[in-house]
């Protein structure tokens, strides 16, 4: 399962010109408001067309500019969730989730309304109108509308960019669940790196209607090159984890290819897979082993590269036993340690410091 | 009510409501095609087409009832076409009111229709047809009833003006008793004769009372589904 995109698009004077592979797993399409991210989903939806290119979903040609006429958004069968929910208002709930079910392509595995509406919890909404339900729940019915119209893909235009802080991390779980149980790619556009970190699998990060960095995740939040662009107080590593145990005092502990970490209790069972993002703003480097310190993760690492920011700070990038981590330290802290490629030092990461918006199933 | 007015005043009543109904009934489909396109056809002419449904409300109506005579007269092209391959006269016939009530009252209902098109959001035919509805469907389940309010006041608009269409019909179909004396026309005609201010004055109310009871019932019809448009 994977789309391959390759467009370029005039609008005025904004130049669109992208190429791309998003596999299986959920692809983020990450850039600032104005980068393109939305005529890329668009175009990939049927509601925009390229000036030029190809678009294929496993190796169905949706567009393509030199062969003719493209499929009519109706025929892609890609559900696509939009920033702003999009329910009809004249329908109650219900009929918003089963509006697409009728066309679905024949053959597809149809999903039960009865098995996504729990999954996503709007059971109890089923007989409500759009206009009474809160952003949160209009943005969990348009994903289960979109869902239950069997798609090959799913396309998510900020799907929580309408909501607070605290909607997005009751949402978060919810996309998670989709991703694991859904089975099918996911592209999914956000200007918000916490929710990239949460869910992607593959990044694609966009600038001024170009392609700037495309891969997997781990690799793409760790790029020391990309740090300027992406703001550096988000820059952050993204670790994978499986969970060891949960200790009585309401820690848990983590195996990650480097050691352990002990992470707030975040409720998942021992054995699970969970991705953790570790601020690079939250890690304090030592030459030595720290004792008697109140942090209770130290990992030993090795500097692979150093960049200089505009300020008075550096970022780091460590590797520790196979895992990568980033660090953000003043310049004057660097030159009294002296921080350089192959240099051995300790990591010192906080317990608490590590939000929980920042641990997500793996 | 037959009891109060005289058996010419009904018939009048009678009539005018049996020609308001079918004129708005049968332009209803063409004006809701043509708002369409005036509100989303991208199409060399449109501005041509937005003159020609205006004309009607612009021009005297003796000047379009005469141009109706012109074209479907008897003896006209259109008329004798019309009367040899199906039979159909329209020229002093209540036929022909139909189609002078109708045409008068086409511009204020393709005006009320293209305002509904126009508030209707595209965005939500767009998730639509990403679900898979093709554009037949999303236009009946998604178009047609988010513009029903304005579908709704566009008819009664339409009916109300055709209820009291005078000169375009006097002009195309005459004024005859019991085949084309609408109430406007049995008004007049009542207002001719010694005596006849009695029958007038009952018919003027009859006309008010027929007004102010669809403009109740369009408020109605239109608060329904203004609340169900709004999804509470």
């Amino acid at each position: 399962m994977s789309l391959s995109v390759d467009i370029a698009h005039r609008l005025g004077s904004f130049d669109l010109n992208v190429a791309f592979e998003a596999p299986a797993g959920v692809t983020a399409l990450f850039g600032r408001s104005g980068s393109g991210k939305t005529s890329v989903v668009n175009a990939v939806a049927g509601l925009m067309r390229p000036t030029s290119g190809r678009i294929a979903l496993n190796g169905d040609v949706l567009f393509d500019a030199k062969t003719g006429p493209e499929q009519p958004p109706h025929r892609r069968h890609l559900g696509y969730v939009f920033q702003e929910a999009r329910l009809f208002p004249h329908l109650s709930v219900r009929k918003n989730l089963a509006y697409g079910q009728r066309f679905a392509r024949p053959g597809a595995e149809r999903p039960d309304l009865k098995t996504i509406a729990d999954l996503l919890d709007i059971t109890p909404l089923l007989d409500r109108r759009p206009g009474t339900l809160s952003g949160g729940e209009r943005q969990r019915v348009a994903i289960g509308r979109a869902l239950l119209s069997a798609p090959r893909m799913l396309l998510m235009d900020e799907p929580l960019s309408a909501l607070d802080a605290a909607r997005k991390a009751d949402i978060l779980p919810y996309l998670e669940a989709v991703r694991d149980s859904a089975g099918i790619p996911i592209l999914y556009v956000s200007h918000n790196m916490t929710e990239v970190a949460r869910l992607a699998t593959t990044v694609v990060i966009m600038d001024a209607g170009r392609v700037v960095k495309a891969g997997p995740a781990e690799e793409v939040l760790s790029d020391l090159d990309l740090v300027p662009m992406l703001g550096v107080r988000d820059a952050g590593a993204l670790l994978q984890a499986t969970v060891l145990r949960d200790h009585d005092d309401g820690m848990t502990e983590l195996s990650i290819a480097g050691g352990t970490l002990f992470l707030p209790d975040m409720g998942l069972g021992p054995g699970s897979r969970t991705r953790v993002r570790i601020m690079a703003h939250d890690v304090i480097l030592a030459d030595h082993r720290p004792e008697g310190l109140s942090a209770l993760n130290i990992l030993h690492g090795r500097v692979i590269a150093l960049r200089d920011g505009r300020g008075p700070g550096v970022i780091v990038r460590l590797d520790c036993g196979g895992d990568t981590l980033l660090a953000r330290i003043t310049r004057r802290s660097a030159q009294a340690l002296d921080i350089a490629p192959g240099r051995e030092v300790w990591a010192v990461v906080k317990s608490v410091s590590v939000a929980r918006t920042d641990i997500g199933a793996g | 009510m037959s009891g109060w007015l005289g058996p010419a005043e009904w018939q009048a009543v009678a009539l005018s409501l049996k020609v308001a109904f079918w004129a708005t009934l049968l332009s209803l489909p063409l004006g809701v095609l043509t708002a369409l396109a005036l509100a989303r056809g991208r199409f060399p002419g449109r501005q041509v087409l937005n003159a020609l449904v205006h004309l009607p409300l612009i021009m005297p109506p003796v000047v379009t009832g005469y141009l109706l005579l012109l074209t479907f007269g008897r003896r006209a092209p259109v008329g004798e076409w019309l009367a040899e391959t199906f039979g159909l006269v329209l020229a002093f016939r209540w036929t022909g009111a139909v189609l002078a009530a109708g045409i008068m009252a086409f511009p204020l209902m393709v005006r009320a229709i293209r305002l509904a098109i126009e508030a209707v959001d595209p965005r939500l035919e767009q998730a639509a047809a990403t679900l898979g509805a093709p554009r037949a469907w999303v236009f009946l389940t998604v178009t047609l009833p988010l513009m029903a309010p304005g579908l709704i006041a566009g008819a009664v608009l339409a009916f109300a003006k055709a209820m009291g269409e005078f000169g375009a019909t006097i002009t195309f179909v005459s004024n005859i008793p019991g085949e084309t004396r609408t109430l406007p026309s049995a008004i007049y005609s009542f207002l001719q004769v010694p005596g006849g201010d009695g029958p007038a004055l009952r018919l003027v109310a009859v006309s008010i009372f027929v007004s102010l009871l669809a403009l109740a019932l369009s408020e109605l019809l239109a608060h329904r589904a203004a609340k169900r448009v709004a999804g509470r």
